[in-house]
């Protein structure tokens, strides 16, 4: 604890940015209810009003208000892209530690399903799953969860490999320590800082992936609100924008609005991750 | 004072750490005159590299020059542009790393490296820096001089890499050289060779040079003047033969009296004792090739063994089968009477127990994540099931047995430690699992002298008050001369000569040990040239051994 604040101190202003921007949406997300003036799905006015009071940000067609549906947006794409990640960082880092612990066969088993699974391009093999299966929040979670796991499997095991040859694994096998003992205890804390940056990006990616899956109309299914589909919703409207007056023109900024919210949060944790990666590499300047 | 080549007034140079600029070179002078070589001395972390590369106005990242000035053939270094650098760098002030392996780019041939600064420069066409790599690959001794440029790095050994490197740095005939520790990564027997290389270039050329290392007898033979530094301060300077023969300071005579450190002989013992370790005809390697052929080694309790020899001879590989990491393919391993399972999963924990080994790098044996008490108290846990308050008491002692405080490392991480302390953790990890036997993996040679003294007096003393047996497994004939019992000399896989030290050290000695006992540098600054024309034609013919 000691030691993060003192590298928080460090910190350079990127890295503050970023963490500000990730803290905001955490608290946006977990405090959707409290902060958002209207409920998630319910027509609340008529359709496609004018940024105005009551509704801060319009409403969209069919008379939801777009400044509550974003906040839930945070919490529905943001909530469902970290479990994904997580899921998908506990497959892929127990099998590639275990793989670069294990060797052999285990490893050669392993690293060719990998290899299988990645040679197929995601998009399409996300659509054809998830077409099979049709289109609930778990199967979404899972297709994502175990394509994304591949990439962490290839990291960490060749974080581990690395780590493996040093002279303190050497001393442990030598004392006999069992498998777990050493993934545990002596390779794990010392893969932790790249393994911690590749989580910050991969979080990104599902989310950024989340997205296109529901702009594609495969993702989280309405009227659960999503960036991803509200960009969607509201694609069309863009060409409805008419900047004569200010009222107007706001119809052109309603697709903007979702997608602006995607990027700020993936530029928010790219910086926080750049951080890291920055302090994990030893680097002094 | 026209032939002052370079000139440094009152340099400081700061590095960056836990957020405030703290100092590593603490004003310090320094001049040289054209063909002139300055022997740099002192331990790790007296700041002789960031002093020679100072030298080029160059500091290493999260370093910068603070005060001073650098003049290099009236050139001021300290506010020159990055361009102006760019032009005396590789062209005018050259520098040759210590691990040329490493600093070579391993996707290019040599040659095509050789050739890189000459172009870029301008100093030559690349053809006509073809030729005259050749030329001077073959000057610096090199073998097949036409053909060894067309190779790639890992093609080629690393003493001939190292003069490689040196034939690189003169390629646009510097007036400069820095050479940083160029011989400390290399064997013995191969170091004479660059030593001699390195020398003869150098004169040639009447080139300047800075030699940066740790090891006296090598500053001895390169030198005309030596600086010795300690903790960002010069000691003293003089010229090579006053200094060696008369040090001034004491910090300067107890760098010289290391290599005085003799070993009480052990107290007699019983005869009717079985000999504690018998490795019989055993062969060991990775694959299908053997590297240990037919060992035969009998360790007698509380006696040391030292095992020398030169990287490749087998030494490090014997470790691990006795270990247990690398079952041998024939033969057997007894220890204390009873046969000792090959591989070390085989072996019941309160056997291996007994058993420890100590690694060359402590910094790559200790867990850089562990705490010191985590790294003491697992074998504690491990071996002899020590929990709470038993385990902490029992760490403690450790850590005093090997004279640190307690209190003041129990707590400290891996990267809080300087490179004695390392080690010095790394044998109370050994002592945890309270063993009889311990291999010593080259324990001291990543060490400065001094340290490494320490080191060897802290060992020697746990022996006698612990009744250790070692099996010290070196390539320093200095340390061997110090603490061995028996000396066991390894070449290629295959055990040359054994026996008491006396005999071993006394003539007549088997080729492979004369060569190895008259490779290790002395003091005396006539010994390099003194050795190469006793040894003659035989210089070049070493290069196929």
């Amino acid at each position: 604890m000691h030691n993060l604040s003192h590298h928080l101190k460090d910190a350079p202003v990127s890295a503050w940015i970023g963490i500000l921007i990730v803290i905001f949406y955490a608290v946006l997300a977990l405090g959707a209810p409290f902060f958002a003036p209207f409920a998630e799905s319910a027509s609340v006015g008529k359709q496609y009003m004018p940024w105005a009071s009551p509704h801060y940000l319009g409403t969209d067609a069919l008379g939801r208000d777009v400044l509550s549906r974003l906040i839930y947006g945070a919490r529905n794409t943001v909530g469902i892209a970290l479990v994904t990640t997580a899921l998908a960082f506990t497959l892929g880092a127990t099998f590639g530690l275990l793989a670069a612990t294990i060797g052999g066969w285990f490893d050669a088993i392993s690293s060719r399903v990998v290899d299988v699974l990645m040679a197929i391009p995601p998009l399409i093999f996300a659509l054809l799953i998830l077409t099979i299966t049709g289109t609930s929040v778990i199967a979404l979670i899972l297709v994502i969860a175990i394509l994304d796991s591949t990439r962490v499997f290839r990291l960490s095991r060749a974080v581990a490999q690395g780590i493996l040859t040093m002279d303190y694994i050497e001393v442990a096998r030598m004392r006999g320590e069992g498998m777990f003992w050493l993934i545990r205890k002596e390779v794990l804390p010392n893969a932790a800082a790249p393994l911690i940056a590749e989580f910050g990006l991969r979080f990104c990616f599902v989310f950024l992936f989340i997205s296109a899956l529901s702009f594609l109309g495969l993702g989280i299914q309405p009227p659960t609100a999503d960036w991803g589909g509200m960009v969607r919703e509201s694609a069309k409207l863009i060409s409805f924008a008419n900047f004569a007056t200010f009222q107007t023109a706001t119809f052109g900024l309603a697709p903007l609005l979702p997608a602006g919210a995607i990027a700020l949060l993936t530029i928010g944790v790219n910086l926080v991750v750049d951080w890291v990666l920055h302090m994990s590499s030893g680097l002094k300047e | 004072m026209t032939d002052l080549l370079l000139e440094m007034k009152d340099i400081r140079i700061e590095g960056r750490s836990d957020r405030q600029w703290k100092p590593i070179i603490k004003g310090v002078n320094l001049t040289l005159n054209r063909g002139e070589i300055l022997g740099l001395i002192g331990e790790s972390g007296a700041g002789k590299s960031t002093l020679g590369l100072a030298a080029m106005g160059y500091t290493k990242g999260g370093c910068r020059i603070s005060g001073g000035s650098i003049h290099f053939d009236g050139q001021d270094l300290v506010g020159a542009s990055n361009e102006a650098l760019r032009q005396l760098r590789g062209a005018r002030i050259a520098y040759v790393a210590q691990s040329a392996a490493a600093a070579f780019n391993p996707a290019y041939r040599l040659i095509d490296q050789y050739c890189e600064a000459p172009v870029k420069h301008g100093v030559m066409s690349r053809a006509d820096a073809q030729s005259d790599a050749v030329e001077l690959y073959r000057k610096i001794r090199l073998p097949n001089p036409e053909d060894i440029g067309f190779r790639y790095p890992h093609q080629v050994s690393g003493g001939q890499l190292q003069r490689a490197m040196t034939a690189m740095a003169m390629a646009c005939r510097p007036d400069l050289i820095i050479f940083d520790e160029p011989t400390t990564a290399l064997d013995v027997t191969t170091q004479i060779e660059v030593l001699a290389a390195i020398r003869d270039i150098v004169r040639e050329y009447n080139t300047a040079a800075i030699y940066i290392t740790h090891d006296l007898a090598v500053v001895a033979q390169m030198a005309d003047k030596i600086k010795v530094l300690l903790r960002g301060e010069e000691v003293e300077e003089a010229p090579a033969r006053d200094m060696l023969a008369n040090p001034q300071q004491d910090y300067t005579k107890s760098l010289w009296a290391v290599r005085d450190f003799r070993r009480a002989p052990p107290a007699a013992r019983h005869v009717d004792e079985g000999p504690l370790l018998e490795i019989r005809d055993m062969t060991a390697g990775y694959g299908a090739v053997d590297i240990l052929k037919g060992i035969n080694l009998t360790i007698t309790r509380g006696s040391t063994v030292a095992v020398v020899g030169e990287s490749g001879s087998g030494k490090s590989t014997m470790a691990r089968v006795v270990m247990g990491l690398l079952p041998p393919s024939s033969g057997s391993l007894h220890y204390n009477g009873a046969a000792l399972p090959k591989s070390g999963k085989q072996r019941p924990r309160d056997l291996q127990r007994h058993i420890q080994m100590i690694h060359q790098m402590a910094d790559t044996a200790l867990n850089p994540k562990h705490r010191i008490k985590d790294i003491i108290g697992r074998p504690l846990e491990f071996f002899l099931g020590l929990k709470g308050r038993a385990k902490d008491v029992r760490i403690r002692e450790l850590l005093t047995l090997i004279e640190l405080d307690p209190d003041e490392f129990i707590n400290r991480m891996p990267s809080e430690l300087s490179g004695g302390q390392k080690q010095r953790v790394c044998i109370a990890r050994a002592l945890a699992a309270e063993p009889d036997f311990i291999i010593c993996d080259e324990v001291t040679s990543a060490l400065d002298q001094l340290v490494a003294e320490g080191i060897l007096r802290l060992l020697d003393r746990l022996q006698r008050e612990m009744d250790l047996t070692y099996m010290f497994i070196t390539h320093d004939i200095a340390t061997v001369r110090s603490i061995a019992d028996e000396v066991v000399v390894m070449q290629n896989g295959v055990i040359v000569e054994q026996g008491a030290k006396e005999t071993i050290f006394s003539p007549p000695h088997a080729p492979y040990t004369e060569l190895l006992l008259s490779s290790v540098p002395e003091m005396d600054p006539d010994w390099l040239a003194g050795l190469l024309k006793e040894r003659g034609a035989m210089v070049t013919s070493e290069e196929q051994l």
